[in-house]
């Protein structure tokens, strides 16, 4: 240990601290086995749709014979991307997902921090809260087509209704959960109440908040298909669903596609945005799989 | 950094403190009287559970007393401030600032620009050796450097009082002592009052100017004891004989202080300066 020699200052060592690299790009063999492997399955799974629909197999609970095989998907696929139809289906259900999300996101958040804070919140508007929510965006629609003068507003409250609650639940859980300590050291720091909710909450509860914010786009979409089969003129959804009556039975396989796709891409954004917003949370990286 | 003059005399009177609610309440602190100059680095040793760390948080104003009352140069502590800077076992810096704005945090909360804050940071940064690791965060840095940066991230809003709550309880031998010297030198040059809590013999004997005992249930002062070893101290002073024989006593102090080592209401727990372990959890009262 350091001798007694009339050094003032201690020699205080200053380890390099580790930082994990994210995942190298190179391609190794393993990954590329790997890779192929997750293609043969998919390429598998396709094949037995194709032998299934082409051959018209009828098992007598479940038939395939008006299921449209995957080459007159791609067809119908390739010509709805050529069509000027595509721009004002996606352009309607993505101003709806906009908006009903939008609305979901920022009164989810600012109930969820008050809520999440303050007691007296809690007493006054969970209650309520946790009355309605147990009701699916869904059952919703009836009522929504009576509420509001135009299919438009009802498709976009079922979409808000569907996205609010995953968001408003996620960030309560967060604030809840910040370290108490990190709040009394911020008050001994010179912190007053409303600052603290920038400077501390809001940040240590953003990690939740980006999680209730992905799953509520997943129910959005969930929800505005929904609606949009009921009461849609326009939209990806009532894009499917007109399919279906119109008997373009491959058009449905395209639209199903098509959803899944949008909806998937969504919610990788919305990750996406919120680890560039948050470098500092490496809670995921940690987690990576080898 | 130097002439900045802060006083930091700490008076208190017939402190009594509760904690828990309804049935589980008890005594934490019992009537403790202390006075410390200012300017002056005083331990409070004690077995875990003590009170120790309740008095701590008195003093930063975290907890409420029950009777009594403490005064910092003066002025009777009513709520967290500033002046009276605390630091925990583990630290709370925040994991979305970079190291420097850890470190600037309490400037910011006062307003100062941030070029301006960034400049008395980097000093304080200096100060406690960690001037090249200020773009770094928090979970880069190991367990006694984070707490170098808890400790300039204190020292910036230059408290009275410095309140220290088992600052190097969690780190390993080696780096522990070496944090002692480190923080003996930063006292040596901002002569700011230092209240310390340990429950390690050595680094009361190590650090302070005066020890207080205090022995658990409810937590009341057993023995006072000065210390007069010279500073600049080092760690050859821990194998000295009058060393020794301190800390013979400090064993036999804390061995027969009259009680059972457990404490019923604390169960065994920690007590930390925010109050009993069952009033900080967060309560989840929702049914997801």
């Amino acid at each position: 240990m350091a001798d007694a020699s009339g050094m003032a200052i201690p020699n205080v060592p200053t380890p390099r601290p580790q930082i994990r690299r994210r995942h190298g790009r190179k391609l190794s063999a393993r990954s590329l086995r790997q890779f192929a492997l997750q293609l043969i399955s998919i390429a598998g799974c396709v094949l037995v749709w194709h032998v299934l629909a082409s051959q018209r197999v009828n098992l007598g609970l479940i038939t395939f014979a008006n299921v449209p095989p995957p080459l007159e998907v791609l067809h119908a696929a390739w010509d709805l991307f050529t069509s000027p139809k595509l721009v004002f289906h996606l352009r309607s259900s993505l101003y709806r997902i906009a908006l009903g999300f939008s609305i979901a996101a920022i009164l989810g958040v600012v109930l969820g921090l008050v809520i999440g804070r303050f007691r007296w919140a809690q007493q006054l508007l969970l209650p309520p809260l946790e009355m309605l929510r147990p009701i699916p965006a869904v059952a919703w629609i009836p009522l929504a087509i009576l509420m509001f003068p135009s299919s438009e507003a009802s498709m976009i409250y079922i979409t808000f209704v569907g996205a609010l609650f995953p968001i408003l639940l996620n960030t309560i859980h967060g604030v809840e959960h910040v370290d108490t300590r990190l709040i009394a050291s911020a008050r001994s720091l010179g912190t007053r109440e409303l600052a603290l909710f920038g400077e501390v909450i809001l940040p240590a509860a953003a990690p939740a908040i980006v999680t209730g914010l992905s799953i509520g786009m997943g129910t959005c979409w969930f929800c505005l298909v929904t609606a949009e089969m009921i009461s849609g003129q326009f939209g990806i959804g009532y894009y499917t669903w007109e399919s279906y009556t119109l008997q373009n039975y491959a058009n449905i396989v395209v639209g199903m596609l098509l959803i899944g796709a949008l909806g998937m891409g969504s919610s990788v954004l919305i990750r996406q945005v919120g680890a560039w917003l948050m470098p500092w949370d490496h809670s995921k990286r940690e987690g990576n799989k080898s | 950094m130097n002439g900045i003059a802060t006083n930091g005399t700490v008076s208190i009177d017939n402190l009594s403190i509760h904690l828990g609610s309804g049935e589980q309440r008890f005594a934490a602190l019992q009537d403790v009287s202390l006075e410390i100059a200012a300017g002056e680095l005083v331990c409070l040793l004690g077995p875990s559970g003590c009170g120790k760390s309740t008095l701590l948080g008195a003093v930063a104003g975290h907890l409420a007393p029950e009777c009594g009352a403490i005064r910092v140069d003066g002025k009777t502590v009513t709520a967290p401030h500033p002046e009276r800077g605390l630091v925990f076992q583990h630290h709370t810096l925040f994991p979305w600032q970079k190291v420097i704005d850890n470190v600037a945090f309490g400037l910011k909360m006062k307003g100062v620009n941030r070029s301006e804050r960034h400049t008395q940071a980097r000093e304080l940064l200096q100060l406690v050796g960690l001037e090249e690791f200020a773009d770094r965060y928090p979970w880069q840095l190991s367990g006694g450097m984070q707490q170098r940066v808890e400790i300039a991230r204190v020292l910036i809003n230059h408290p009275r009082v410095l309140l220290m709550d088992e600052p190097f309880g969690a780190l390993d031998a080696i780096t522990r002592l070496r944090m002692q010297e480190l923080l003996l030198d930063v006292w040596s040059r901002i002569r700011t009052t230092i209240l310390f809590v340990t429950h390690d013999i050595d680094e009361a004997l190590f650090l302070a100017d005066r020890i207080i005992v205090i022995s658990p249930r409810p937590g009341r002062i057993v023995e006072e004891i000065k210390l007069d070893f010279p500073r600049p101290r080092h760690a050859s002073l821990l194998t000295s004989s009058r060393f020794a024989a301190l800390k013979r006593h400090c064993i036999q102090l804390l061995h027969d202080d009259g009680t059972d080592a457990e404490n019923p209401h604390a169960g065994g727990h920690r007590l930390s300066p925010l109050g009993a372990p069952w009033e900080i959890a967060p309560g989840v009262k929702l049914a997801i």
